[in-house]
């Protein structure tokens, strides 16, 4: 059996020797060309002229397309249609002018910065105010949930805080920057070569760029050198660019971003501000919390919508919250257009009810961790009959009304985490070390330390519900071997062999038995976003689907042939039973194929059970939840505000792991890129809408001493009680809100540097946010 | 220009290049070896790191701002020669593989190719050897863990030999041929004063780490390029009874080992200065003579008193490490001339060196401070305090000074002392801090310093949970 183990990623001898081949390593015919943007240097405004005079006459320049030279609009966006490939419209600093055609990347690129450009420039929208005040949103107003009279709850609250918490976006930094490639062939035929993880959304634009049916377009991508939600849709108009010259050259056409080019054009996670307003009792348990997001989306919709809702849908993370309301601004600036980041607005969400958890405490004088076990969702209740909701209302418990009612409206089941804290407090030896940190720090004028427990509770299902689907497609050939194919794309995550596991236990043969293959649209069709941590969910599962059918047709074709029951037709160790005849796995596939049966198959998976109102915010948007929590220690420095993590210890949920060594490393980087995301990674942009962090210069992800220095990740590997691919859960996106625990650690280390005070405390918690956090804590 | 080097053990002789071509281009673009990636392009990421062979060692070293006439004489070794000739792992590629040290495997080639370089020099300090290389996917946690299991292994035989070696096996260049651009390799520095007193307009390359950028990212024009890394008799450290001099084209590597020894303060900072890949070949001629006014080198080297020595043809002249700097973008030298050395008096270790910015590793400082304060029965007797970040220079804070030396070492004196910090600087605000955070630290180092005089526990990285 493969699943299960710890099996290293499929494509670890490839990367450790440079053989993994990236889109940028695709050895080209000696005619191909390049492409850059010409880049609008103003935030808002009108490119009235556009001289490119010198553009052209640069080295390697072979033409240069103004938006007139394109086959229409090209638009790029993944939803309303509002992203022109190029415009004279700006609408942020960096927005395509022109796009460059030439002989060599560098060509290009140092072409497009000679064009001359005259504006007449527009007071850009930069701020939430600015935006507020404008009323520069998208969609009509805010969307609003809510559940029971909040003012009223609010009002007869023994306890009332009010705050707000400012969180900053974050780059991805994917190590691979944007890239794409388009080979022209036949008859209006475009192949694409892209980095992405949404080849069928790639192929649908650039279809449309191109006029032509999407039959037209194949899409494919063997792997990504990282992606996070940045490669979801940000890569559209490279694609589109690609095949749009390909089209009109007959020529092979790359395009990838320099790094500071990928920085300014792409879109990053949102930002959000977070207003709340909470009522609570002498535990710490919540009556009722109001809560209003803004968030600035940037320059056009792209995904902004449902990345908002999310953040609406965790709200809550693992708390019952007996009333509540949340309001979500999203609003139109003039900046890059903020996109899917791993998470998808569930980290901002849920740091918004932490933050409120981590302010109850400290005005109640509590530690934040009893606090937030007093608001915790109610226990699993399904281990047995009579002893939950599960099961209907006779056997409730009888008295108080449960407390397991999402504020959308889904009922939780399952809800891990009450266990989880017992033995990871434990495990992390918690109340101990809080004990002792406070005991250090009273002797210590400079440094402080700090620790926190934060739990979380993340939705797996993607929210607009038709994603919610996937397929596969799987050879058997006749010497045995089996070729995997299906719509998700590899990342880094592992994706494809944890699928390859599943498939090679199907058949009961060894992992060397199973050929991973890129992603390709003429493969599999129709396929959702590598996102919203589905990937093995949903393609396990079309995977398994393909898989059975095949193994079905081979055990009717062999229980036939050596006449026996088709329960007496074994798969396991490369071998197949059939009765009495043992056959290895490639003479039984030779036997089916030799009797004129198919060993090719497509599978197909819709995860059931799913409805969603979005307008409302009632339903059930999630098959399930993924649950996790992480203790982090910090130390402080208050003349500097300096920090460091010191230890972190995290117990996850990943249901029955699919191979364990790959979920733990989605669980340690999940964890040091939201605690980046928090501490270090700041986002800066000035007066005039530029973005003045674009390259690793001036823009610091975590860094090898940045890793923690104790490391502790567990898994709690129980079996998913919902009927996923081998009962696993999935693991992409949930760990990073691990992350936030390092943010309340270094809150509680600053409320021990100025007793009295609430930090309330801002992300990212750079050394400069931590001391000016400390001036003013020191001045109340 | 014409150059020859060894390419994972084959000789490459090139003629007429335009010297500006940088190594990562070459591999990839000419030679189909695109195992070294491109991640940033500017030296700050490490998905280019391949190792450079030549008498003084092999290191580490970004290639995206390398450019080709660097290599020549030398041995460059990519990731595609890094396992053995019969496809035997490195140690650290197996080790790689089994601690999942890979995960979307863009940035794994340069890992493989620094952690190569440390396992042959015998380097176990992973948080410090590792820290030019980033990752977005695996948190560090299983690369870390696969570094310290290869520790023990030995080194491959074939990491000893060739093609790691450079030297007589490298042909010689063969005569000038035409190229784009006007460049010269000069061997010593007289002829090194001879060319640049000729063509002041040429553009001095050592380490490349900076005028990397300018071509990678500012298309700036360069009109003649000088490259001084075969320039041997800059590369000296002369240690006298009094004085100790450090020839330009010293490397920031060789800086910190001679720096343990004499101001381990100064060298600990030095280990945040740049990546192990840029430390390895930016040297401190190039530190200074840039005129950055973050440059983390200079306020140390102030704080200890530095003299410069300039050499325009054969006039040389010296002048305080301090006079050096005049305004932002503005240095005391000549058209053609050109640092030789920075020499520092010898004397006793009071020197701290601290280094703020976002992250600790390879980051630009928002504030660098230096101090070097002498205290003999509660009073301070001397004080030598010097600052980067804090105005468009490396400067001086002679008021702070002032407001010390002839004081007792007690806090009334700190905080007169520290209200001097606004008579010195007038800090700006920009991407990496504010200006009221900059003066606010830059006054709580003193305080630092201070505290600990007084035994209490200041450093982050000394605690441990």
């Amino acid at each position: 059996m493969s699943v299960g183990k710890p099996l290293p990623h499929d494509s670890a001898p490839l990367h450790v020797t440079g053989q993994a081949r990236y889109v940028d390593d695709i050895p080209l015919p000696a005619n191909a060309l390049y492409l850059a943007f010409g880049k609008a240097t103003i935030a808002r405004g009108r490119a009235t002229s556009v001289d490119l005079s010198d553009v052209r006459a640069a080295p390697g320049v072979l033409t240069v397309l103004m938006p007139a030279d394109l086959p229409g609009d090209c638009d790029t966006s993944p939803s309303a249609h509002d992203e022109p490939l190029l415009s004279d419209q700006v609408q942020f600093n960096g927005q395509p002018l022109f796009l460059v055609v030439a002989t060599s990347h560098l060509a290009a690129r140092r072409a497009a910065v000679l064009a001359r450009v005259t504006y007449a420039e527009d007071t850009p929208i930069l701020t939430i105010d600015a935006a507020l005040a404008a009323n520069a949103r998208f969609e009509d107003g805010p969307r609003i949930w809510s559940r029971g009279d909040v003012t009223a709850a609010l009002a007869s609250a023994p306890h009332l805080i009010n705050g707000r918490i400012e969180m900053g976006g974050q780059e991805h930094f994917y190590l691979e920057g944007q890239v794409s490639l388009a080979l022209p062939g036949e008859g209006g035929e475009m192949h694409i070569i892209a980095s992405t993880q949404h080849p069928t959304e790639v192929q649908h634009k650039v279809a449309h760029a191109l006029g032509v049916p999407m039959h037209k377009v194949r899409v494919e991508c063997r792997r990504m050198g990282g992606g996070f939600g940045g490669k979801e849709s940000q890569g559209n108009a490279l694609a589109i660019a690609c095949a749009v010259v390909a089209a009109q050259t007959g020529r092979p056409v790359k395009m990838r971003y320099d790094r500071d080019d990928d920085m300014i054009l792409t879109g990053k996670r949102h930002d959000f501000r977070i207003d709340y307003r909470a009522g609570f009792d002498a535990t710490g348990r919540l009556s009722a919390v109001d809560f209003t997001h803004y968030t600035r989306c940037g320059w056009s919709q792209d995904l902004s919508l449902p990345v908002a809702d999310r953040a609406m849908l965790h709200a809550d993370n693992a708390y019952f919250l007996p009333a509540v309301r949340i309001e979500s601004h999203r609003l139109r600036t003039n900046m890059a257009s903020a996109t899917a980041y791993r998470g998808f607005g569930g980290p901002q969400g849920v740091l918004g009810i932490e933050r409120v958890m981590d302010h109850i405490a400290q005005v109640l004088g509590l530690d934040p961790l009893a606090v937030r076990r007093a608001n915790y969702y109610d226990g699993s209740a399904i281990s047995g009959p009579g002893t939950g909701q599960r099961y209907g209302g006779l056997h409730s418990p009888a008295g108080a009304t449960p407390r397991n009612t999402t504020p959308y409206g889904q009922t939780i089941t399952g809800f891990a985490l009450h266990d989880m804290t017992d033995v990871l407090a434990q495990s992390a030896d918690y109340t101990a070390r809080r004990a002792a940190i406070r005991d250090w720090n009273a002797g210590q004028p400079i440094l402080k330390r700090g620790i926190a427990l934060t739990p979380v509770k993340f939705g797996i299902s993607f929210t607009l519900t038709h994603l919610n689907q996937a397929g596969a497609l799987v050879h058997v050939y006749q010497d045995g071997s089996i070729h995997l194919n299906h719509g998700g794309t590899e990342m880094g995550q592992g994706l494809n062999q944890k699928v390859a596991q599943v498939a090679a236990d199907a058949f009961g043969v060894g992992m060397d038995a199973v050929q991973i293959t890129a992603t390709d649209t003429a493969k599999v069709p129709n396929s959702s976003a590598t996102a919203a941590s589905s990937g093995s969910d949903l393609n396990g599962m079309a995977v398994l689907a393909a898989c059975d059918t095949i193994r079905v047709r081979m055990v009717d074709c062999l229980a036939t042939l050596h006449q026996c029951a088709p329960a007496q037709v074994r798969f396991a160790d490369g071998r197949v039973q059939a009765g009495a005849t043992d056959l290895s796995f490639a003479e039984a596939a030779m036997t089916v194929y030799q009797q004129r049966v198919s060993l090719s198959a497509t599978g197909f998976y819709r995860t059931p059970d799913l409805s969603w109102d979005r307008i409302r915010g009632q339903g059930r948007p999630f098959y399930y939840f993924a649950y996790g929590a992480a203790v982090t220690e910090v130390v402080i420095d208050t003349l500097t505000g300096e920090n460091r993590i010191l230890r972190v210890d995290i117990l996850h949920d990943t249901g029955a792991s699919l191979n364990p060594a790959l979920d733990i490393g989605q669980i340690e980087g999940g964890y040091v890129q939201g605690a980046g995301w928090l501490t270090m990674e700041e986002l800066v942009w000035d007066a005039a809408g530029r973005l003045r962090t674009h390259a690793p210069a001036t823009y610091k992800i975590p860094a090898t001493s940045d890793t923690p220095p104790v490391f502790n990740v567990t898994l709690w590997d129980r079996a998913n009680p919902e009927a996923t691919v081998r009962r696993s859960k999935a693991v992409g996106e949930p760990p990073f809100m691990l992350g936030i625990s390092a943010l309340m650690a270094i809150s509680d280390a600053l409320a021990q540097a100025a007793p009295g005070a609430y930090p309330a405390l801002d992300a990212p918690a750079t050394p400069e946010r931590i001391l000016m956090t400390l001036n003013r804590m020191r001045a109340q | 220009m014409n150059i020859a080097f060894l390419l994972n053990g084959r000789n490459v002789a090139l003629t007429g290049i335009d010297a500006r071509t940088t190594t990562l281009d070459w591999l990839r673009e000419t030679q189909a070896l695109t195992a070294t990636k491109e991640g940033c392009n500017e030296g700050d990421c490490g998905a280019c790191t391949v190792l450079v062979t030549d008498a003084d060692g092999t290191r580490a070293v970004n290639a995206c701002i390398l450019f080709l006439p660097q290599l020549h004489g030398r041995a460059l070794r990519t990731v595609e020669g890094i396992a053995g000739p019969d496809g035997t792992p490195h140690p650290v590629q197996q080790a790689m593989i089994d601690h999942h040290g890979s995960q979307c495997g863009f940035c794994t080639p340069g890992f493989i190719a620094q952690m190569a370089a440390n396992h042959l020099n015998g380097d176990t300090d992973h948080d410090t050897g590792l820290s030019g290389n980033l990752c977005r996917c695996t948190g560090y946690a299983p690369i870390l863990r696969a570094a310290r299991a290869a520790d023990s292994a030995p080194v491959p035989d074939w990491m000893k030999t060739d093609p790691g070696v450079s030297g007589s096996k490298i042909p010689p260049a063969g005569p000038g041929g035409d190229a784009p651009l006007p460049a010269h390799r000069p061997d010593n520095a007289d002829d090194l004063a001879q060319l640049f007193a000729a063509h002041p307009d040429a553009t001095l390359v050592a380490g490349a780490t900076d005028v990397g950028l300018w071509v990678t990212k500012q298309n700036r024009p360069l009109t003649r390029m000088i490259f001084l890394n075969a320039v041997r008799d800059l590369q000296d450290i002369v240690e006298t009874e009094t004085e100790i001099r450090i020839g330009a084209g010293v490397t920031i590597a060789r800086l910190i080992s001679l720096m343990d020894r004499l101001h381990p303060s100064f060298a600990a900072m030095l280990r945040r200065y740049g990546s192990p890949q840029v430390r390895a070949v930016a040297t401190i001629g190039g530190n200074i003579a840039n005129g950055s006014p973050i440059g983390d080198a200079p306020p140390a080297l102030m704080a200890l008193e530095a003299t410069l020595h300039l050499r325009r043809g054969n006039a040389r002249r010296t002048l305080s490490l301090a006079d050096f700097f005049i305004d932002y973008g503005r240095q005391d030298r000549a058209p053609g001339e050109f640092v030789e050395a920075v020499s520092i008096p010898r004397q006793p270790d009071h020197l701290r060196v601290w280094k703020i910015a976002k992250r600790h590793d390879q980051d630009i400082s928002a504030v660098c401070g230096a101090f070097d304060i002498q205290i003999a029965g509660g009073q301070v007797t001397a004080a030598r305090i010097a600052f980067g970040g804090m105005a468009g220079i490396p400067k001086r804070a002679r008021a702070v000074e002032a407001a010390l030396i002839g004081q007792s070492w007690d806090t009334a004196t700190l905080t007169r002392a520290c209200a001097a910090f606004a008579d010195d600087f007038t800090p700006l605000s920009d991407m990496r801090a504010s200006a009221a955070y900059r003066l606010q630290v830059a006054a709580n180092l003193l305080r630092r310093y201070h505290a600990e005089t007084t035994g209490a526990a200041t450093d982050i990285r000394g605690i441990t949970a």
